[in-house]
């Protein structure tokens, strides 16, 4: 979370509503480790990353809605032959991510 | 409401230690507490007991670097999985002292701020160790090593490196003499293997014994045929990762034969 505190401290300096997604585990082989983090903001802007791109995109969905709702929650995102056109890891792990909105 | 990141964003600001405990799930998700080193508290999970036992388990997490997910009973009993709490610890970055102000040095410190690196460059002669030639580093000292070990040596501990660049006995037996006194994860000291031998000649007649000689990677970094300076700081870099890590990669200083060949099948 380190990284993206700058670009955050601005969001917050600009008043946007910020959701915030962490990694707080990851199974098998995958790109980042826990505490990795990707922050999106009320107009869908993305600074920091959770994968090595395999998820992203799946994240600011779910971040959205998480601002949304504001209902806090694990998401996992993970590679099954069932889902080979879903969204996953090519990599074969599974990460779980906690995404928030930054109020606090 | 924003106390909890404001006081996250000044430790890591100020380069302290501070860790961030988050439940994840079960009751009171998203309640959050904000550990310091010495037990220091901010906000709650949502019960006292909780709160004494997760700050207890950061404060360890953090001193070791640790960060994931532990599970606890709602009044934080040991055993039981009844609220999922993560726990992120923030350490200040790494050291990296660099000491010789030479070509190899800006190269080594703009490397070593690509991984994070707090990046300290020193030479005795003035003339050299300037600003101006190392923009990239985070401090420039015109100091003798002792005078650097004497602010930095307590710190240095498994995650921070020390290379020594100088290869001039007049400042790296020093340096060596000092860095293998810390607790430095990682000692490099340039020059080849024949200034090497010398230099342990001249090691061994200032007192630095066995074990101490065999933490210095010397040569310093990976064998990957590295020429250029850039190139010699990938592979400098790259070995401090390696030694970390524990993983196996081929150091110069276990191989023999020249540093520089001509390439295979060249």
């Amino acid at each position: 979370m380190k990284e993206i505190l700058a670009d955050l401290d601005a969001w917050r300096a600009e008043g946007r509503r910020v959701a915030l997604a962490r990694v707080v585990n990851v199974e098998g082989s995958g790109p980042r480790d826990p505490g990795a983090a990707m922050a999106v903001s009320d107009n869908g802007d993305v600074i920091g990353s959770v994968s090595g791109g395999c998820v992203e995109g799946a994240v600011v969905v779910e971040a959205l809605d998480i601002l949304e709702s504001g209902k806090r929650r694990m998401v996992s995102f993970g590679y099954s032959d069932d889902e080979a056109f879903a969204v996953g890891l090519t990599c074969g792990g599974t990460i779980h991510l906690f995404i928030e909105p930054l109020d606090w | 409401m924003t106390e909890l990141y404001e006081r996250l964003r000044e430790a890591i600001a100020d380069e302290r230690p501070v860790a961030l405990a988050t439940v994840t799930e079960g009751r009171n998700t998203g309640a959050k507490l904000v550990v310091e080193p010495d037990g220091d508290i901010t906000g709650t999970l949502g019960h006292p007991e909780l709160d004494r036992i997760v700050s207890r388990d950061a404060v360890g997490e953090l001193a070791a670097g640790r960060t994931g997910v532990r599970h606890y009973g709602a009044e934080g009993q040991a055993r039981e999985t009844d609220v999922s709490v993560f726990i992120e610890s923030f350490s200040p970055p790494p050291i990296m002292l660099v000491f010789g102000a030479v070509d190899f040095t800006a190269a080594l410190a703009r490397a070593g701020k690509l991984l994070g690196f707090n990046v300290i460059v020193a030479d005795a002669r003035s003339v050299f160790a300037t600003v101006k030639r190392f923009p990239m580093a985070d401090r420039v000292m015109a100091a003798w090593p002792d005078e650097v070990f004497d602010v930095y040596g307590d710190r240095l501990g498994p995650h921070d490196a020390v290379c020594i660049l100088t290869h001039d006995p007049k400042f790296d037996v020093p340096a060596v003499k000092r860095a293998v006194a810390t607790g430095a994860g990682y000692i490099g000291v340039m020059g080849s293997r024949r200034t090497h031998a010398t230099r342990l000649e001249r090691l061994h007649e200032a007192g630095v014994d066995e074990k101490g000689i065999d933490r210095l990677m010397a040569p310093i970094g990976l064998d990957i045929g590295a020429r250029t300076p850039e190139e010699t700081a990938i592979a400098v870099c790259a070995e401090i990762i390696a030694n970390r890590t524990g993983h196996a990669a081929p150091s110069l200083r276990d191989g023999e034969g020249p540093i520089h060949r001509p390439p295979a099948g060249g």
